[in-house]
């Protein structure tokens, strides 16, 4: 029974995808129902930047969707939820006025709310559930009164109208409309500082939940980020585009950083998305600049690298998350301390997840390098900018794009090294077994997907950069090279994934052919491990998660400013001999310490002073309506 | 096409073939700068050879990553002897990427070594991996700006007409934003390749080791490629060094005659940067490992006033 909702899951997604291609290749489509609801009715169109992102949660939904058929009962369980939160998902981005898109987004975030609380005994779980309901409420307020706004000073509130009328608008009242609706939506979409919620709710979903939430939901975010900036409001001033900027900055360094010293291995993915959701801002945020200073060219290339990267996020994502419910499913652990050596029981997932690893790290030749180094030939266009301020702002990017190239490396260097290989560190893992087929096959395909995303980008690119055109209103770029080479920006940089991928293997052959023509020694003998001459080797001597991002803890402690809690328990008869010794060594986050924090003490203490109001005494509250009732017919 | 498979051929073999040697090179002068006779200039070469005859000896806790990163290093560091202009000012592979390219291929290798060092389970190799990613990610935000500099100055990112336009022109050369962009550059490529401050390559002693760390399971012929794979990493940076800001004596044209005289050129300018780097090796102490960042650092700083006295002095 459940199996045949995610069966139907798939199929929405499939055709999903179909009709975002349609849209993608210029097809266009509208539906209205306008007695259906009040304000407006439903109404639904289809345009080339809704049909990308319908494409893309249909093409994320579908392995999902598979995956989910062989994940545990208990994981599947909440198969309605499911169901709506795909066709939510698919819905938003065709919502054309205020009251369909409000009725779709909610939707949405109520599903992944049932979601999110999928194991409703335990407390973390709750926790992430109540969170996530408080951000994403706070998000949806702010988008409906600035959709309202919208709605109240452009007279319509159908997005169609907002297009032709925001040009007019005074500057105030655009800046007011840009603020509410993009901090709604970069809180959706997981912008530092309004993460908080991202890394409670994905880890506490099932893992294909996680994959489409980390994969496409918060991809919405970047979709409403998009129409406002370039889209509903016209062209803005460039402190949008900075804004978009910075925070695209922060988003990719801090969430790498929160990665870094994560050991749970959903978190610490959770994390990652909040800085690819960075990088892909930077792109977004230097279209916005170019546009705004009537740069068309760059302005295209900015927007294909930032749809691209958000296409690449989606396919290695919903892998790793994939992979990673398969490692849970395996070991019943999420905490990578107790992993290890899995690359021997699942080959099948751990070839998968060094896929996306490889991917997510921006390796060449797979996807997410394709995509950075658009993102990085976008961020070096600001040589075609004159003023300074605004080039320091780009040099930020650069700089921190790199940083965030390195530090993610390093970082999946340890999520998949502690992981899959070496000794595994509990019996649990010793005992993993390989995922079931259904989950493999999905695995495979995303895989698949990453490596074909990374050869071919001249394949792909003409299509993104079609879509920007449509957005920004420019024409489409003329060409952008042959089939096997791309060249961006008039000649100004190149790059042939295909030609890299094809030295690559064939010089993985040369010292299979060179070593026998040197006659090198074939011997190979099998031994354990050397050990400076200890008796047998065990998982304790291993390097753990904890230890491998120490020095990043160490050299960025003003950041993680982490506390040290030491343990020991000696003997009674002795102090030369510990009994046991208790170590923890935990970060903590800033946003905690000094914005929420203080901002919850504030709302807690409005509360405290209005809960003088509340006496329960029933004559008072008489006297409060009363006094409402004056109140208003002297002001009417 | 004959002439560009000749070229790759050619290029393929001086690093390959020349990376050997210039560690040989390395080690006898700072042999002999400490009053040292050394070992022979060309004992880099019978080590490999050595190594090659030896039985391998493979940790039965490791995995398939293990035996295959050898071959990985080895590719990543060949594909990049196509792009980086050694002899020719273009190579046969230039078109497939620029210095960004670059830097992500050095990244492949040190993803890869460092996951091998994590497979064999010893707490050895996990200290080098760690460290290891610790400062190759560090040392990547130099890279880039510094690169950025000199590309703002030339135009293009495309390094074989970043070579070229520093070629006519070499006045560009002559300026502060490109001698801070070397500076930044020379101690990038320091880290890297595992050279004093940041490194040891010369010694096994446990806390301060870092490549050494990581390569520690390795025998046999897997280390006669990992030894080989690291010799070209440092030949391709010094040439890269070389030839991005000393571009004189590189052309674009494929031939013999050019080809001979960029291998001259590179060869003399590489002597000087062996030179250099000798010296200070054999005048600096090993940094301690949580100072390192704070040279990178340094470094990130020389290069983020080179990009601003660009964007400034345009």
């Amino acid at each position: 029974m459940d199996r045949l909702a995610y069966g139907l899951a798939a199929l929405v997604g499939l055709a999903a995808t179909a009709l975002g291609g349609y849209g993608l290749a210029g097809g266009v489509g509208a539906i209205r129902l306008a007695w259906l609801v009040p304000l407006g009715g439903l109404e639904l169109t289809l345009d080339p930047l809704g049909g990308f992102f319908l494409a893309l949660i249909g093409f994320t939904a579908m392995p999902a969707s598979i995956y989910a058929m062989g994940s545990s009962p208990g994981e599947r369980r909440d198969r309605f939820a499911y169901l709506v939160f795909v066709l939510s998902m698919c819905l938003v981005p065709l919502a054309a006025n205020t009251m369909t898109f409000a009725i779709t987004w909610e939707l949405m975030s109520l599903a992944s709310y049932f979601l999110v609380l999928h194991d409703r005994e335990s407390k973390a779980s709750i926790h992430a559930g109540w969170v996530y309901a408080v951000m994403t409420h706070a998000g949806l307020a702010c988008l409906l009164a600035g959709m309202l706004l919208l709605g109240a000073w452009t007279g319509s509130p159908r997005f169609e109208d907002w297009r032709a009328a925001a040009p007019a608008l005074s500057g105030t009242a655009r800046n007011a409309a840009f603020a509410l609706l993009a901090l709604g939506f970069a809180g959706k979409a997981g912008v530092i500082p309004l993460h908080v919620w991202l890394p409670l709710a994905h880890p506490a979903a099932p893992s294909h939940v996680s994959a489409l939430m980390s994969g496409v939901m918060i991809k919405l975010g970047v979709y409403g980020l998009l129409r406002v900036s370039l889209d509903w409001l016209g062209v803005g001033p460039a402190w949008w585009g900075v804004a978009i900027l910075v925070a695209g900055a922060a988003s990719s360094v801090i969430g790498v950083l929160y990665a870094l010293v994560e050991h749970d291995l959903k978190r610490l993915l959770a994390f990652h998305s909040i800085e690819n959701i960075g990088i892909i801002l930077l792109g977004l945020g230097s279209a916005v600049l170019y546009h705004g200073a009537g740069l068309s060219a760059p302005a295209l290339l900015g927007l294909a690298a930032a749809l691209y990267h958000t296409i690449n996020h989606a396919a290695f994502k919903a892998l790793l998350f994939l992979g990673a419910g398969a490692v849970v499913h395996a070991t019943a652990t999420r905490n990578m301390e107790e992993m290890g050596g899995l690359i021997k029981r699942m080959p099948w997932t751990a070839a998968c997840f060094l896929v996306g690893s490889a991917a997510i790290a921006a390796l060449p030749p797979l996807n997410g390098f394709v995509s950075e180094w658009l993102t990085f030939v976008v961020l070096f266009q600001s040589r075609h900018l004159d003023a300074v301020g605004l080039n320091l702002v780009f040099i930020l990017g650069i700089a921190s794009l790199a940083l965030t190239g390195g530090l993610a490396m390093a970082c999946f260097v340890k999520a998949f090294g502690i992981t899959f290989l070496a000794l595994p560190r509990s019996d649990a893992a010793a005992r993993a077994h390989e995922a079931p087929v259904t989950m493999r096959l999905a695995m495979v395909a995303l895989a698949a997907a990453c490596v074909a995303l990374g050869l071919g980008p001249t394949l792909v690119i003409p299509a993104l950069g079609a879509v920007a055109a449509s957005v920004l209103g420019t024409a489409p770029p003329a060409t952008v090279g042959d089939w096997l080479t791309l060249r961006v920006s008039g000649g100004y940089a190149s790059l042939s994934t295909l030609a890299i991928a094809v030295a690559l293997a064939v010089s993985l052959l040369v010292p299979l052919v060179a070593l026998p023509l040197v006659r090198a020694s074939r011997r190979t003998r099998d031994y354990e491990t050397w050990g400076c001459g200890r008796i047998v080797q065990t998982a304790r001597m291993e390097y753990t998660a904890t230890a491998f991002a120490y020095p990043f803890k160490r050299v960025f402690d003003f950041f993680y400013r982490p506390t040290k809690h030491l343990d020991i328990e000696f003997h009674p008869e002795s102090r030369f001999f510990v009994e046991r010794i208790e170590y923890e060594n935990p970060a903590r986050s800033i946003f905690d310490d000094w914005l929420y924090r203080p901002a919850l003490d504030v709302l807690r203490a409005g509360a405290r002073a209005a809960r003088t109001l509340q006496s329960g005494s029933a004559n008072l509250y008489l006297a409060y309506i009363l006094a409402a009732l004056l109140l208003m017919l002297v002001l009417a | 096409m004959i002439a560009d498979v000749a070229a790759a051929v050619v290029q393929v073999l001086v690093v390959g073939l020349g990376a050997p040697l210039l560690v040989g090179a390395l080690r006898t002068l700072k042999a002999r700068l400490v009053g040292r006779r050394g070992p022979r200039l060309w004992q880099p070469y019978a080590d490999l050879r050595k190594l090659l005859g030896k039985e391998v000896v493979v940790s039965t806790t490791t995995s398939w990553v293990f035996r295959a990163t050898p071959y990985v290093l080895v590719a990543t560091m060949l594909v990049t002897a196509l792009i980086v202009p050694v002899t020719v000012a273009r190579p046969p592979l230039a078109f497939a990427g620029n210095i960004i390219l670059l830097v992500y291929l050095f990244m492949l290798g040190t993803f890869f070594l460092a996951l091998a060092g994590l497979d064999a389970g010893s707490a050895f190799g996990g200290m080098g991996s760690s460290r290891e990613v610790a400062i190759a990610a560090l040392a990547e935000p130099t890279v880039i700006v510094a690169v950025f500099a000199l590309a703002l100055r030339a135009d293009t990112i495309d390094l074989g007409r970043v070579v070229e336009r520093f070629g006519r022109e070499p006045w560009l050369a002559a300026n502060p934003a490109h001698l801070l962009a070397f500076a930044a550059f020379f101690i990038v490529m320091l880290a890297e390749t595992g050279r004093l401050p940041v490194d040891n390559p010369a010694t096994h002693l446990e806390l301060t080791m870092i490549h050494e760390a990581m390569v520690l399971e390795y025998s046999g012929r897997y280390l006669a490629l990992v030894e080989w794979a690291g010799a070209m990493k440092l030949f391709l940076f010094m040439a890269l060094l070389a030839n991005l800001f000393v571009p004189w004596g590189l052309t674009g044209a494929v031939g013999p005659g050019p080809m001979l005289v960029g291998l001259l050129a590179l060869a003399g300018k590489l002597a000087v940067l062996v030179c250099a780097v000798a010296v200070l090796e054999t005048t600096v102490a090993k940094l301690r490992l949580f100072r390192v960042p704070e040279l990178l650092a340094g470094s990130f700083a020389l290069a983020f006033l080179s990009l601003m006295a660009v964007i400034l002095v345009r």
